[in-house]
This record gives C-alpha cells, structure tokens and sequence, in this order.
C-alpha cells in the first residue's frame, strides 16, 4: 500500500486529488488547519475507495511545527502533494505589508519549509514523488496580482531547482500549473468556459503527471499554449494592457 | 542526451511563440492613421459591448436553464448548491418558493420551481457496516456509486429503478421501485432512518418509528416536506454480481398476464410491449424475470471474480433528433424487429447487473431521441380486474390518435405504503411520447379511462396532469396536504408540479 500526504486538503482542488489517490490505491493523509473539519471527508474516502484516510493538523505558516509535524507521520508518504496557497488582496496588499507577507508566506515561504524537510527525507530515502501546485499567474507578473503571482513564481523557481536535486536521487518533482478552475473560491464569477477546469479535471492531470513522471503541466492543457503567448508579448507593450 | 524531437519541439514552440508575439503586437500596438484607430476603437466597443451583455446576463449568476429528463418544460431558475448545513440552511430560511433537487431524473416538472436546491454536492457516504449491510449516507450521493461500493463487497440495493444515475433523495422523495416492487416493495420500505430539513432551518430525524408522520409524508412526498439530508438503508447480501435471467416471448396480452402470475416468486421481472400490435396481437413482447446468481451459475472465467464486473462501453446520443425521427412507421419497424429479434420460448442468460437493471444506463443521453421539443412519460396503473380492458381501450384509442408512443414497460404491482402510493395490486403500463401539438389534450381523455377503472398516474413522470384527476385518483391526498401545510412552514416547499395538482396551491 502507498500513501499520499496532501497539505492544504481543505481546498475544493485538495479533495479531488485525495480522491483521484485513493481510487488508484493510495492511503491518504488530509492534513490542513481545523484537520477536525476534513474528518467526513476522510470517512467518504475510507467507504469509497476501500482505502486508510486520516486527518492532521497542519499550517502552512506555523514554519517552527513543520519539522514535528512530518516526523510524526508514520509511515511516510511515497507522495507529498502541497496544495496551499492563499490568493489574498492585491490592492490591500499594496498598502498592507501583513497582507503581503501573508500571500508570500503561504504560498512560498510555507511550501519551502516543509518541503526541504520533505526532500531530506525522500532523498536519504531515494524513493518518493513531491507535487506542487504552483499557478499559471507565477509565469508572468500582472498588475492586478503580481504580489500573489511573483509568489508562485518564485514556487516554480523552487520546484524546478528540487527537481534539479532530487533527479539523482530517484525522487520525482511535478509542478502543476492551473489556470482558471471552478472552485468554491471563484463560485459566481463567469468564468470563461473552454478554458475552466473542474477540480476533478485537476486532479486527474495531476495523478497523470505522476504516474508519467511528466516535470511540468498545466491544467487544463490549453493553458500551455495561452501562456506562451502571454509570456510572448513585449514588455514595452505588456506594461500598457490592462492585466 | 537531447533527443531530436525535444529540438523539433523547441524550435516549434519558438516559432509559436514569436507568431504569438507578433499577433500580440498587431493587436496591441497604437497604429497611426484614423482609419486604423476608428477600426480598433470599433472593435473594442464591440467586445466592451459583449462582455457589457455577458455580464449582465451573468448578473444573477445563479440563474441557470433547467429541465429534467423530458426536456420539458425548460425554465429559467434559480440554481443552488451547498456542501454543508449552514449553507443550507441560510438557502432555505431565505427563499420561499423552492424545491430539492436531485440528478433531474424525474421526467417532468416535480423537481423544477422557481428556485432550486440541488443536493448533487452534498454526497458523503458516512458509515457502512460491511457485516450487517447498513449504509448512511447523505441525500446526493447516486445510486450508482452507493452499487460501486457495496457490490463488491456482496451486497445490492433491495430496491432499484430503470436507471442508477439518481440520488437518495430523489429515490426517497418519488418513492422510487423497480423490477422488485411486487415482492420488494418501494425505496422507503428499506429505510432505516432519514434526517430532514425542514422549512424553518431545525433538522428532524425520523424513521418507520420515530416522527412517523413525517416520515409518511417525505417518503413519495416529492420534496414538498423539506431537504432530505442523509439516509440510512438496509442492503441484501449477493453471492455475485450477476443475475440469471430468463427472457420469454409472449404472443399477446392474457399471455403476457398468465406469465407474470406465473412469475411471482421471482424477485424481479417486467415486460416490454410492443405497444403499436393491433387485434390479436396486442400485447405482445418479451418479459424477463431474474434472481442473483448463484456463485455456481457462473462461467469459470466469471467465477474469478464473482462480484465484479467490466465498466460497460458507453454510448452518446450527441444531439437531440429532428423531431419527425420517430414516426408511425419508424415506430413500428423498431418495435417488430424488437419482437421478432427474440426467439420462441423461453432464453435463459447470465447477465451482469449493469445489463439487467440499467440498459439505458450505457447510453447517454438518449432522452436526446424525442428532439427539441422533449417528451413525457405516461405511466399510469390499473387495478388487476380492470387491467385487461383498460389496457385494450387506451391502446385503442392511441391508435386512432396519431400519437406514436415509443418505449412501452408493463409490470405486475403491489400495494404501496405512504400518503402518496402510486403502487396498486395491478399492472402499471409506462408510455413515452414525444411532445406535440394535442399531446396533453389527449392524455387529458387517457385520464378519464384510468380514472374510470380507479388507475392513477406515477407523479415522477408526469408533467400535465391537472388537479381533478390528481385528487380523484389518489387516496389520501387530503391528509398528505394537510401533513404538507403543518410540516412545510407556509408551503415553502413546491414545484410547477405541487401547484398544479393543487398540494400548494
Ligand atoms: C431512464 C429512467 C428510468 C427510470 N426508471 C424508473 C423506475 O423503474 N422506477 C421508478 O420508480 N422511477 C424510475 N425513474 C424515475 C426516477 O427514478 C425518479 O424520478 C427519481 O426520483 C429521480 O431521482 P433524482 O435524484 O434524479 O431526483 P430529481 O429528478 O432531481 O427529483 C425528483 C423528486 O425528488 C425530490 N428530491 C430530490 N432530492 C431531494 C432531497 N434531497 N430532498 C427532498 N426531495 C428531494 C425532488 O424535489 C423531486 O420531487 C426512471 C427515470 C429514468 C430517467
């Protein structure tokens, strides 16, 4: 049996990468602030899948618990997938460095944390995959959220060094980038269909890379191509448009 | 090493990528001349003024087109999901005319109201005792995944309709029965427990002992006494997931009625009519019976796996049909070459579950056949005396109607529990008509002749009929309305249906 470590499992995209694990075999671990929350959430994978689910108390910005936090864990995961982040409120955020600060450190700082700790492991171990879910906002800054975007990007930078790292010692790096996603977080928005993923969709992206050991996907696919052409545009005129 | 096609893919995206920014660069860049700026200026009204309309069209974000699986009528709704109770409950206490909603497997207007609340993301299984065959779980999970659950680990739901894709709350609410109901029963016959919400946002337990008006009025109550939020359900034991299936012909309707009397000790069996053979051959098809298999009925290859079974290719119907597809002649040619396809006697078989219970299950969409414009499904029953006439004198009289109907289901019933039984000891006959000009003035003349023999007509599939024939066929429909009022906090709850049979109205 294999286990998968999901951290931010309170997200609508954590819960169906729990369930896409758990359906290919997997026992999974649900680890998120509140874990109590999440404990029908285990049930439901436990009944459906015929698999372990547990549920553990872990935050993303609580950096001094993590080393505890993952030496607690018995067994440890073949697979660690880091799911947190927190879009927050750029134009707070440009006014409000907490806010900043918020945003830089859950969505690097947090990851970075663990995930050295986490790659340690699997790398005395020489065995073991880390999943990272950065954002397609990471591969070019804009002015409605370049504070959240640069964040995600410097994920990336980071992903993509570990994967550097980890090649020789037979552990696999996957950095996922989703585009638009229909979540709980952007319930009402209209987002524009073709190129709007279902959590489901993400998560079945993800344990496709996985098991292909791809490095980098986006998700939907689309989303490759949308942002070779974003990245693609000028300077002089990408700093004009109204992002 | 570098492979060549990483360079081919290099070079590609390179290329793409430069075309791209070219693009970028002809659309974005200021252009001199006014004829160019006119154009650009033209062109960005004209996306202003689609994304203007996008958004207003958007401005009530829950709006939503919604029809259930007649594809009639089709409405503009207010459409919500929750997850949790106290979502759930801010939705209830805050709208008044609104309506639970399952998978939208009911064939017309029992899940449709102004707005709607649909259970189909609140679907957590909560316990399962492998040992006894108890299952709870909340009111959206489907009935297809409850059977991916249970079956493999021997078990199967006692009761189960035509189709897997329904919610427990939608099996709950219309009361739902299958092949099994005249030894089985209805859906709520194997109830443990329930837990509803009801119009004040306070969540009440109630079972077969406990609140036992409430739980009468919700089981076959089509939603109209709050949200159902969990259930929990008594499962039988299987040896494997296959069923042993006998298929005999029969050459017309006492046939048909001397089999299915002969048929009773099966635990499932129904028929298919050929509902357009005339004279002496009206009621002629097929009828087939089954019972789970037993471990020694399999095939060695079955034996392996006795509780599993392959996923079923799945077919699509991609677009609806143009509305002359079904006609007279069609009709009939599908319907004699169904007849004549199935050999004389009887055919034994080994069938997989998926095949037994749920044909239609593996194609998708194929509501899409009856065209634009949809259909509905008359299903009415006739008390067992009467069945023989009242089936001829609607046959006939379709006949000479020029309405073609398309599927036809017979079965053998019991008496059903509840306020609202649609179950009588006698044969039920399910039609599926396209919908037309005159259709429903018709079916209004169809009523007069189950009314006349003391029928009625199953509420999940209707979609037009009227108060009179609704209160004169149903026993107890006082005391359901009056459980209604008491329990449904100024009528809250209803649907298109409720108002126009005159529950809530
Ligand atoms: C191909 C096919 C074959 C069928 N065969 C059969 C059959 O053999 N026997 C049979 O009995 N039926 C049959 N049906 C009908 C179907 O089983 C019922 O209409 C069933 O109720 C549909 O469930 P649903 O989850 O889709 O609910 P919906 O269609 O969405 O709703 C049906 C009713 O249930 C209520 N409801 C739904 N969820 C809740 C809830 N959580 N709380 C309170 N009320 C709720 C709705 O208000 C509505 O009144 C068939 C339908 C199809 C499409």
């Amino acid at each position: 049996m294999k286990d998968v470590l999901i951290l931010g499992a309170a997200s609508d995209i954590a819960k169906a990468v729990a369930h896409q694990y758990a359906a290919d075999g997997y026992n999974v671990v649900l680890a998120a602030r509140n874990a109590a929350r999440l404990a029908e959430t285990a049930t439901d994978i436990k009944i459906r899948y015929q698999v372990e689910a547990t549920t553990a108390e872990f935050d993303a910005l609580d950096f001094a618990g993590h080393a505890a936090f993952y030496d607690a864990l018995t067994p440890k995961p073949d697979v660690v997938v880091v799911v947190f982040g927190y879009l927050g409120d750029q134009d707070k955020a440009q006014v409000d460095f907490t806010e900043t600060q918020r945003i830089i450190d859950t969505n690097y700082t947090g990851a970075v944390s663990i995930l050295n700790i986490v790659a340690n492991d699997m790398e005395r171990r020489r065995a073991g995959t880390i999943i990272g879910v950065s954002s397609v906002a990471g591969d070019r800054g804009r002015g409605s959220n370049y504070i959240y975007g640069s964040a995600k990007a410097a994920l990336t930078a980071y992903l993509s060094g570990l994967r550097n790292r980890l090649a020789k010692s037979n552990v696999h790096v996957v950095t996922v980038k989703p585009g638009f996603v229909r979540t709980k977080m952007t319930e009402g928005l209209p987002l524009p269909g073709p190129v709007t993923a279902k959590p489901e969709q993400v998560a079945k992206d993800v344990l496709k890379a996985d098991h292909k050991k791809l490095n980098q996907i986006y998700s939907l696919w689309m989303w490759r191509y949308l942002m070779m052409i974003i990245r693609n545009i000028p300077e002089p005129i990408f700093k004009k448009m109204k992002l | 090493m570098i492979k060549l096609g990483n360079v081919v893919k290099f070079l590609a995206v390179l290329i793409l990528g430069s075309i791209a920014g070219i693009i970028g660069t002809l659309l974005l860049a200021p252009r001199s001349g006014r004829e160019t700026r006119q154009s650009i200026k033209q062109k960005g009204q004209n996306v202003l003024h689609k994304l203007k309309s996008a958004r207003e069209k958007s401005a009530d974000p829950n709006m939503k087109e919604i029809s259930n699986w007649g594809n009639y009528p089709q409405v503009q709704v207010k459409f919500h999901e929750f997850e949790d109770l106290e979502t759930l409950r801010k939705l209830i206490t805050q709208s008044d005319e609104v309506i639970a909603r399952g998978n939208g497997r009911c064939y017309g207007d029992s899940a449709l109201a102004p707005e709607i609340i649909s259970s189909l993301r609140y679907n957590k299984f909560l316990s399962f005792d492998k040992e006894q065959g108890i299952i709870r779980c909340q009111s959206g999970v489907l009935l297809s995944e409850i059977l991916d659950v249970i079956v493999p680990q021997g078990w199967f739901l006692p009761v189960t309709p035509g189709t897997k894709l329904i919610t427990v709350g939608g099996a709950i609410a219309s009361d739902v029965h299958g092949k099994s109901q005249h030894k089985a029963g209805n859906f709520s016959d194997h109830l443990i427990d329930m837990e509803i919400m009801v119009g004040d946002g306070t969540i009440v337990k109630c079972s077969h002992t406990e609140n036992t008006e409430l739980f009468l009025t919700t089981c076959g109550g089509m939603g109209l006494t709050g949200v159902i939020l969990n259930a929990t359900m008594q499962l039988i034991p299987v040896e494997t997931a296959y069923i042993r299936q006998e298929s005999i012909k029969i050459h017309n309707f006492d046939h048909m009625m001397a089999v299915f009397e002969e048929s009773e000790n099966w635990n499932y069996s129904v028929a298919w009519m050929d509902c357009l053979a005339r004279g002496k051959h009206l009621g002629r098809g097929f009828l087939t019976r089954g019972e789970h298999a037993k471990i020694e009925e399999l095939s060695s290859k079955q034996q392996q796996k006795p509780l599993l079974i392959s996923e079923r290719l799945k077919l699509n119907v991609p677009f609806n049909f143009p509305s002359f597809a079904l006609n007279t002649f069609s009709v009939t040619a599908f319907n004699t070459a169904l007849y004549l396809k199935q050999p004389n006697g009887t055919v034994e078989s080994i069938e997989s579950y998926d095949t037994f219970f749920y044909p239609l299950d593996s194609i998708q969409n194929w509501n899409r056949i009856y065209g634009k414009q949809g259909f509905t499904q008359y299903q009415f029953i006739l008390p067992k005396a009467a069945s023989r006439e009242g089936v001829h004198r609607i046959l006939d009289r379709i006949a000479e109607s020029g309405h073609v109907p398309f599927l036809a289901v017979l079965k053998l019933y019991r008496q059903q529990n509840g306020y609202l039984p649609f179950g009588i000891e006698g044969f039920s006959l399910a039609l599926d008509f396209p919908i037309k000009n005159g259709l429903f003035d018709f079916l209004d003349e169809l009523d007069e002749i189950v009314l006349e023999y003391g029928g009625r007509l199953y509420l999940t599939k209707d979609v037009r009929m009227n108060k009179s024939m609704f209160t004169q066929s149903y026993p107890n429909v006082e005391r359901f309305i009056n459980n209604v009022r008491d329990l449904n906090h100024g009528n809250k709850f209803k649907s298109f249906q409720s108002d126009r049979v005159g529950i809530t109205q």
